[in-house]
């Protein structure tokens, strides 16, 4: 299972709390992560990135493994730590987005 | 005994505010969507319990909420904001090309007969509709692909779709009115547009009265009398009395024309109120005092109201959206300010009282009367 940390406004918006475990199909990328996300929670549609573009919001960071990820292609690799499920995947909303 | 609900848009949230037909004790309830910005609330005049909301944020972008139940309960409907084919590019704030980007929602419009049927005016200036109560949301493209669309630019708080009118008495026929363009009439619900801004001056622009261009900031109609619209603009307040085709000034004795919101009274068509604020770079009121100006009859002779209302040492703001009448027999009158109040006056505009003080700053401020 992957795991992803969302920040607490997209919580909120999903009516979670803690971790996200999503199922993904397939090589663990953040395409791929970020479309199972949005399959179980459409609500997130939208708020992490654009819904026509595909690109990430720009005030939205991709953390993992204590490494920036934003700027990775969307169907690179995410780390194995991820894909295995040892580390989460952080969704975070950038400091400067408030 | 009838009532009245106010809707309260802020920059970190929405309030709702109840009181019976006195208006003096009033239930707050909120901040509903906390850390959002709600640019506007506002209730199907079909349905008063069904109501809209913009929520957005810098972070993540744009929701639209519903409540079926008066604002006790929400939930997320349709967020999807795609413009009409491929967008061509309207002008940016230094003169160069820019693309159309959604940026938000910034005013919702129910329809006056359908509950599920929702206009929404958005920024990069565009219209949208809903007709599923908000689930999907088609672009009215006959608006923003205007001839004068690549003219278009934005005003200082960006450019958006902020005002949208629905002539109650003619079918088909609507307003729309974009900062910094102007003021739009449809005849055919809203498919297609022409700029109606004949009268208007603006001092910011190259040709001063030119078709489009001008940073229209507010229209206002008063539903048994259509044809009559008044408009606070940038600076100058006008009016016009043919459905937007000729305007004339009626900013009279006020001491300065510059403001944002203006509404009409809800029984009277001829009375009318504004918000006078210094000027475009000092976005607080003359003097450090809050007045609202009424006038009755329908512009050029005005008022003050400051009754209950600061009369010193007082800087805030009242923006496009934030003021709003009811309809209940002794017409009142609300606003709400970037420092946080929401003010009520019960008596049309004589007395004025706080019904909160300390909210984040107010974007919007729509008032339901209910029965």
């Amino acid at each position: 299972m992957i795991r992803v940390v969302l920040p607490a406004h997209l919580r909120t918006l999903a009516r979670v709390n803690g971790e996200v475990e999503l199922r993904v199909a397939g090589q663990v990328t953040q395409r791929s992560v970020l479309d199972a996300l949005e399959a179980r929670y459409p609500v997130l549609r939208g708020t992490v990135r654009d819904q026509d573009s595909g690109r990430r919001r720009a005030f939205v960071r991709f953390f993992a493994c204590e490494r920036d990820l934003s700027h990775e292609q969307p169907d690179a690799p995410l780390p194995d730590a991820v894909a295995t499920g040892a580390e989460p995947l952080l969704i975070v909303g950038a400091m400067a987005g408030g | 005994m009838s009532g009245v609900r106010v809707l309260v848009g802020t920059r970190k949230g929405a309030f709702v505010l109840k009181s019976d037909g006195q208006r003096e004790r009033w239930d707050i309830s909120g901040p509903h969507f906390p850390g959002w910005e709600i640019y506007h609330v506002k209730g199907s005049p079909a349905d008063p319990d069904r109501l809209y909301a913009s929520q957005s944020n810098g972070w993540f972008g744009q929701l639209i909420q519903r409540s079926d139940d008066g604002g006790a309960t929400w939930a997320p409907v349709g967020n999807k904001f795609s413009y009409d084919g491929v967008p061509g590019t309207h002008q940016w704030y230094d003169g160069t090309p820019h693309p159309w980007e959604f940026a938000r929602v910034w005013h919702l419009e129910p329809s006056l007969a359908d509950p599920d049927t929702v206009y929404a005016g958005v920024e990069d200036a565009g219209l949208f509709r809903s007709t599923d109560g908000g689930q999907q949301w088609q672009e009215l493209p006959g608006l923003r692909c205007h001839e004068s669309g690549p003219s278009w630019q934005p005003g200082a708080g960006g450019m958006c779709l902020h005002t949208i009118l629905l002539d109650p008495a003619t079918p088909g026929r609507m307003f729309a009115a974009i900062s910094a363009a102007g003021a739009f009439r449809s005849e055919d619900a809203g498919e297609t547009w022409r700029p109606v801004n004949h009268g208007l001056h603006s001092e910011g622009i190259p040709d001063t009265a030119a078709e489009v261009g001008h940073c229209v900031h507010r229209l206002a109609m008063h539903p048994s009398r259509p044809d009559v619209l008044y408009m606070q603009k940038h600076w100058d307040v006008m009016r016009s009395d043919d459905s937007g085709d000729s305007w004339h000034e009626v900013s009279g004795n006020l001491p300065t024309d510059f403001g944002f919101p203006i509404d009409v009274h809800a029984h009277e068509p001829d009375t009318v109120y504004v918000v006078p604020i210094t000027s475009d770079s000092e976005h607080f009121p003359p003097e450090g005092k809050l007045r609202v100006y009424r006038s009755r009859t329908g512009g050029d002779d005005w008022e003050a109201l400051t009754r209950g209302l600061p009369q010193s040492n007082c800087y805030v703001n009242v923006l496009r959206d934030a003021m709003a009448v009811d309809s209940l027999d002794s017409c009142g009158v609300y606003f709400g300010t970037t420092g946080g109040q929401v003010y009520v006056s019960a008596d049309a505009g004589d007395n004025w009282a706080p019904i909160v003080r300390d909210l984040p700053a107010v974007l919007s401020v729509e008032v339901q009367t209910l029965p």
